[in-house]
């Protein structure tokens, strides 16, 4: 509330000058005119907190500038409240903005730098694996029958599912095209080759970079930040050792196997698939497949394995190693390992083709 | 009494910032030593490169006479399994229980029988004043004052000559820390360990420690026993020491020196 007479303009403040209140009150305070001497009595305020205050020490400056003012009818407690805050009142530098250069030369950077920190971790795990094949009693066994187990064996259910259900689609796909050819039974060629040479093989590394590269990275990275992974370095248990071989030692056994076991389930699915659209008896499909299906389709599918997990267990590994000493960065650190091992299997799978097509395999 | 720990103008570089600019220290056999040192003096970083998690930028650190430079695989393992390390949340392996964190490095770098080992870890447990069923507990189900004691029954498993404690009375209740004070001070007289640790404990420091170093301004300002470090006319030391606080709690201890 002001009222104007020709020497000044007389401003009242009262009632509570708290934090809920800061923004009515700057609603009224910004109509002041600042045109004339301001005298502020601030004697009717019964309420105050720093937030009121900081609103208080604003104006008061912003009036300043245009004109004089002057304070009355403060209390001993305001003032008090006033020094402190005043002084600790700091200019506000903004932070400084990131240009669009600078942010890409930063990311650019932390990728460059990430690939070359993913070199150094293969060389150590190099390493540890060539002592342990020199010393095959480090080798801890105990700890690689447990990840099977975890990687392995707990993973059929959810790999048999997706196996079976692409098996499907592709046969179901396939024999509409098929059908106008009337070659209904190179449904079985069509499912047989490509779930054994590629998609049983990608699939289940799929799936379990999904699972299992997630898990690694996130026990790994909690770990690191309880102080585990230290606490072993100073007992001087050696992280790769202990933690990374038994788990690459183990998925390079599991994912072959489950591999086999998503091929056998895919071939079923795509079998059911052709019986339902084509008519294709189970014993008609089982003697086409014979005829097809050589084992070199097979063993090209299988040799994948062992690389796709690899590639899981040391991106796993490796982001779990990276992370810092906050929780948030597990979950952005689990995020990459999934994100970065998926690619890297299906590069690879790639890879795979072309070298296979270029030995004319 | 010999030279256990030498530090030897230690340099410490993260990039361009500057954590140690050629800090000397040297501790003594069966002495309980402190570091201590305002929050980002870097009391832990030197902690930590005295036992082989990170390595100076410059300078030479040894430890029981060997040297941490360019040290052999077969000689680190050996220093480590000299001595014992208490973190200071602990650290315990989660996936185990406490009496299997305990007798992990005796499982994997001794040869004795079960019963042995079982016997070994029921000893360190009772030493610590931990009771004998708390090993078959795994680390979530204890309270902060017993991870503390396990963790030090971890650290004592291998016998060691040498321990390591970063902040042992932090998060533990008044009459906690100082009944954990007597612990190191009985382990000491009892085993004859060298003691060196972090703290910003006053009643630890005036009470236990034996010798202690200042670290501030990216060097140590004060070295020695409580006497010579109280001569220090550095600001941080005045300020740790000479406050009222200190002054009203300690006075005694302050007057008599």
């Amino acid at each position: 509330m002001y009222e104007v007479n020709q020497h000044y303009l007389k401003l009242f403040s009262a009632g509570e000058w708290a934090l809920k209140s800061v923004s009515l009150i700057e609603k009224e305070l910004r109509k002041i005119p600042c045109d004339k001497k301001i005298v502020w009595d601030v004697s009717g305020v019964s309420e105050f907190d720093s937030a009121g205050v900081l609103l208080f020490i604003e104006y008061f400056e912003r009036f300043q500038k245009e004109t004089t003012v002057e304070v009355v009818g403060y209390g001993d407690n305001q003032k008090e409240m006033y020094d402190l805050l005043n002084k600790n009142i700091q200019e506000i530098k903004p932070p400084q903005k990131q240009g669009y250069l600078e942010y890409l030369g930063k990311n650019t950077l932390e990728v460059y730098v990430d690939i070359k920190d993913f070199i150094t971790f293969v060389g150590h795990l190099f390493y540890a694996m060539f002592h342990t094949f020199v010393k095959p009693k480090d080798i801890r066994f105990k700890e690689m029958v447990y990840h099977i187990h975890q990687s392995g064996f707990n993973a059929l259910v959810i790999i048999g599912l997706t196996s079976f259900l692409v098996g499907m689609v592709i046969s179901y796909q396939g024999s509409v095209q098929l059908a106008k050819f009337g070659a209904d039974i190179f449904i079985v060629d069509t499912v047989a080759i490509s779930i054994t040479r590629e998609l049983g093989p990608m699939i289940t590394a799929i799936v379990i970079a999904g699972r299992s590269g997630s898990a690694y990275t996130a026990e790994i990275g909690a770990m690191k930040i309880t102080e585990e992974i230290d606490a072993m370095r100073t007992m001087g248990f050696d992280p790769y050792t202990f933690l990374v071989l038994p788990r690459v030692f183990a998925l390079v056994i599991a994912l072959p196997l489950l591999i086999f076991f998503s091929d056998i389930v895919g071939i079923f699915g795509g079998m059911v698939a052709s019986y339902m659209q084509l008519g294709i008896s189970m014993t008609q499909f089982t003697e086409r497949l014979y005829e097809v299906l050589e084992v070199k389709h097979y063993m090209l599918g299988m040799i994948k394995g062992p690389v796709f997990a690899f590639i899981i267990v040391a991106i796993g590994c490796f982001r779990g190693l990276q992370v810092s000493d906050n929780t948030e960065s597990i979950g952005l650190h689990t995020t990459a390992s999934v994100v970065n091992s998926i690619f890297l299997v299906i590069a690879f799978d790639a890879l795979f083709s072309v070298l296979y097509t270029d030995l004319g395999l | 009494m010999s030279t256990v720990i030498k530090v030897e103008g230690v340099v410490t570089k993260f990039g361009t910032r500057i954590i140690h600019d050629g800090v000397n220290l040297h501790i003594e056999e069966s002495e309980i030593y402190a570091i201590l040192g305002e929050s980002g003096s870097g009391k832990s970083v030197l902690m930590k490169e005295m036992i082989m998690l990170s390595e100076p930028s410059a300078g030479s650190i040894s430890i029981l006479g060997t040297s941490l430079d360019h040290i052999s695989f077969e000689d680190a393992q050996a220093l480590r399994s000299d001595w014992g390390v208490l973190f200071q949340s602990g650290a315990l392996f989660s996936s185990l229980t406490v009496a299997e964190n305990i007798e992990i490095q005796l499982k994997e770098y001794v040869n004795i029988s079960k019963t042995m080992r079982d016997n070994l870890v029921n000893s360190k447990l009772a030493l610590v004043g931990l009771e004998a069923h708390v090993g078959s507990l795994y680390p979530s189900e204890l309270s902060g004052g017993m991870v503390k004691r396990a963790a030090l029954a971890r650290a004592l498993a291998m016998e060691p000559k040498l321990l390591f404690l970063d902040e042992p009375t932090s998060g533990l209740d008044p009459i906690g820390a100082r009944n954990f004070d007597a612990l190191i001070v009985e382990l000491r007289d009892l085993l004859g360990v060298t003691v060196v640790m972090i703290t910003h404990d006053l009643e630890s420091i005036f009470n236990i420690v034996d010798r202690m170093a200042v670290l501030a301004d990216k060097h140590v300002v004060a070295q020695g026993t409580l006497e010579n470090v109280l001569q220090s006319q550095h600001p941080f030391v005045e300020e740790f020491f000479k406050n009222p606080y200190t002054k009203e709690r300690c006075r005694h201890k302050v007057e008599d020196v």
